[in-house]
C-alpha cells in the first residue's frame, strides 16, 4: 500500500446490501488510501460491481457506512453531491450520451455541474481527448466510434470532473479484443500519474502491471486482499486458488 | 403529397360529372358567388389552425409534468399520475368542452371565450395521452444513461433536460406526430360551442346554401390537405433529429 495519510480516501465499514432477499454485499469493509490502485476481482454475481456502485451511490446500501475524503454518504444529497464529484466512474457499456457529439459528451458535466464557461470546459476536454490520444475524434458521434475509441471518451468524460478517484467497472468486458489494449494503455497511464483507482476487471495482466493491493470477492464477501505478488503467487483462501486457477489456464 | 392528392381530387370531380346530384357551383372559385363562398369557408382555417397549435403546445407541457411523477419512486406522486391519466382520459373530448364552456365559468365565477374554452378542453383531453407516450418514452432510455448523469453529478432537472428528453423525445416524436394530427380532427368539435372554425363556417354556410354534399366535401379536403401538410413536417423534423444520431 503507497497510502501515505492518515485516514484512508474512501473508507468501506460494515458494508451490506441486499437485492430483495439476495444479499449482494455481506459486511465488507475496504480502505483505500490516496492515490492507490486496487483491483477487484472475483466470479460473476460476486458483488464486484455492486461493491464499487455503492461508493458513488449508483446502489443505495443498507447496512454500514461509505466514506469518501472525509464525507459519509448519509443519504442527503449534500454528501451525494460532494462524493460524485470526487468520484468518476466508467461503466463496461460506456454509456455515452448518443445524441451528443464526443466534445460535447464531454463538457455537459464541467458546465452543469462545475459551472465552467463552454469555452473553458471545451478546452478542458480537448486536453483530456489529448490524454486518451483521441483528440481528432472530438466532433464525432459516440456512433461513429469503435468500441475502444468510445471507452476512452467515457474515460475522458469521467477525468473532465477532475475527479480524485476513479472507478472502473468491468471497463474492456465489452469490447473486442484488439480493443482492449488501447483502454488498458489510457488507464496504466492515468495509475501513473498517481489517481486513486478501484478497478474491478479480469484482466491479470493489467492487475498485475498497476494494482498496489488485490482484492478478490466471492459470495458478496472479501475473502482475500494482499499484494500483487502475494496474490498471484500464494493467495491464502482455496477459493481465491480455484478462480486464479480458472482464468490464469490461457 | 400533391401526387397522393390528386386521385383524390379526380375521384371527386369525376363524381361530380357523372351523377346529376352535385352542384358545384356553390364552391366554383370562377363565379363571384362561389368564391366568396370558399373565402367564407377557409376563414375558419387560422382558427383550427391556431386552436390545435396552442392546444398541443399547452397539452405537451402538461403531460410531462404529468408523465414525470409517474416515474417517481414514490407511490403518491405515481397514484397522482395514475388517477389524473385514468380519470382525464375517461371522459369524452366532447363531454369535456361543453363542461368547460358552459359548467366551469359557474364554477369559478369568470367567463372563458370559446377559443379558451376550446384550448382548455382540448389540452386537457389531450395532456393524458402525452403524459402516457412521455413515460413510454422516457422509460425506454438505458438505465445507464441516468448513471452516467449521476456520476458526472448531474442534477435531476440537468439529467432530463440534457440527456433523458432529447433521447426520448426523438423516440416518440412519431407519436406526438399522431397526437396533433388527432388535434387537428378533434378540433372540430370546439364548432358545437361556436367556435369560428372549419366546421362550424361548413355548417353555416350550409344553413344558407343548402348543398350539404358540395360543402362538407370541401371541408373533407380541407382537413385532408391540412393533415397531410402536417404528417409531412413531422417526417420532415423526424428525419432531421435522427440525422445527428445515425450516419
Amino acid at each position: 500500500m503507497t497510502s501515505n495519510t492518515q485516514q484512508p480516501l474512501i473508507e468501506i465499514a460494515e458494508v451490506s446490501k441486499f437485492f430483495g432477499d439476495f444479499q449482494a454485499l455481506k459486511t465488507v469493509n475496504l480502505g483505500v488510501g490516496q492515490g492507490e490502485r486496487v483491483v477487484v476481482c472475483g466470479p460473476s454475481g460476486s458483488g464486484k460491481s455492486t461493491l464499487i456502485r455503492c461508493i458513488n451511490q449508483l446502489e443505495k446500501h443498507e447496512q454500514g457506512s461509505i466514506t469518501v475524503d472525509g464525507v459519509t454518504h448519509d443519504g442527503t444529497s449534500k454528501s451525494l453531491n460532494f462524493i460524485r464529484q470526487k468520484v468518476g466512474m466508467v461503466f463496461q457499456q460506456f454509456n455515452l450520451f448518443p445524441h451528443l457529439s464526443v466534445l460535447d459528451n464531454l463538457t455537459l458535466g464541467p458546465i452543469r455541474s462545475r459551472g465552467m464557461s463552454r469555452g473553458d470546459a471545451q478546452a478542458l476536454a480537448m486536453q483530456y481527448l489529448e490524454r486518451v490520444r483521441i483528440p481528432e475524434q472530438s466532433d464525432k458521434f459516440p456512433r461513429q466510434l469503435s468500441g475502444g475509441q468510445q471507452q476512452r471518451v467515457a474515460i475522458a468524460r469521467s477525468l473532465c470532473m477532475e475527479p480524485q478517484i476513479m472507478l472502473f467497472d468491468e471497463p474492456t468486458s465489452a469490447l473486442d479484443p484488439e480493443m482492449i489494449n488501447e483502454v488498458l494503455d489510457v488507464m496504466t497511464e492515468l495509475a501513473s500519474s498517481g489517481m486513486t483507482m478501484i478497478v474491478v476487471t479480469h484482466e491479470m495482466g493489467f492487475a498485475r502491471r498497476v494494482a498496489d493491493t488485490m482484492v478478490f470477492m466471492d459470495h458478496g464477501e472479501i475473502v482475500e486482499t494482499a499484494a500483487p505478488e502475494k496474490f498471484f503467487n500464494q493467495p491464502d483462501s482455496t477459493r481465491c486458488q480455484d478462480f486464479l486457477q480458472k482464468i490464469l489456464q490461457h | 403529397m400533391l401526387k397522393k392528392l390528386v386521385p383524390v381530387l379526380l375521384l371527386f370531380l369525376l363524381a361530380g360529372c357523372a351523377g346529376g346530384n352535385w352542384g358545384w357551383y356553390v364552391v366554383d372559385p370562377t363565379t363571384p358567388s362561389g368564391y366568396n363562398n370558399v373565402r367564407f369557408l377557409l376563414t375558419g382555417l387560422g382558427h383550427t389552425v391556431l386552436l390545435s397549435l396552442t392546444a398541443i403546445l399547452i397539452s405537451v407541457v402538461v403531460g410531462l409534468l404529468v408523465a414525470l411523477p409517474g416515474l417517481s419512486e414514490n407511490r403518491y406522486l405515481r397514484g397522482f399520475n395514475r388517477v389524473y391519466v385514468e380519470f382525464v382520459r375517461a371522459v369524452p373530448i366532447l363531454v369535456l368542452i361543453l363542461w368547460v364552456y358552459y359548467g366551469l365559468p359557474q364554477l369559478m365565477g369568470i367567463a372563458i371565450g370559446v377559443f379558451w374554452a376550446g384550448v382548455i378542453a382540448l389540452a386537457l383531453s389531450d395532456s393524458a395521452f402525452e403524459a402516457e407516450i412521455f413515460r413510454a418514452g422516457i422509460q425506454s432510455i438505458d438505465r445507464g444513461q441516468y448513471e452516467a448523469s449521476h456520476s458526472i453529478s448531474l442534477n435531476y432537472a440537468d439529467t432530463m433536460r440534457f440527456v433523458i428528453l432529447p433521447q426520448a423525445i426523438r423516440r416518440i416524436l412519431p407519436a406526438l406526430g399522431n397526437q396533433l394530427v388527432y388535434m387537428l380532427k378533434m378540433s372540430s368539435l370546439v364548432s358545437v360551442i361556436g367556435m369560428q372554425e372549419l366546421t362550424r363556417k361548413a355548417n353555416e354556410l350550409v344553413v344558407t346554401e343548402y348543398r350539404p354534399l358540395e360543402i362538407y366535401t370541401v371541408l373533407v379536403l380541407e382537413y385532408l390537405v391540412l393533415i397531410l401538410i402536417v404528417s409531412a413536417m413531422v417526417r420532415w423534423l423526424e428525419r432531421r433529429m435522427q440525422s445527428d444520431v445515425r450516419n
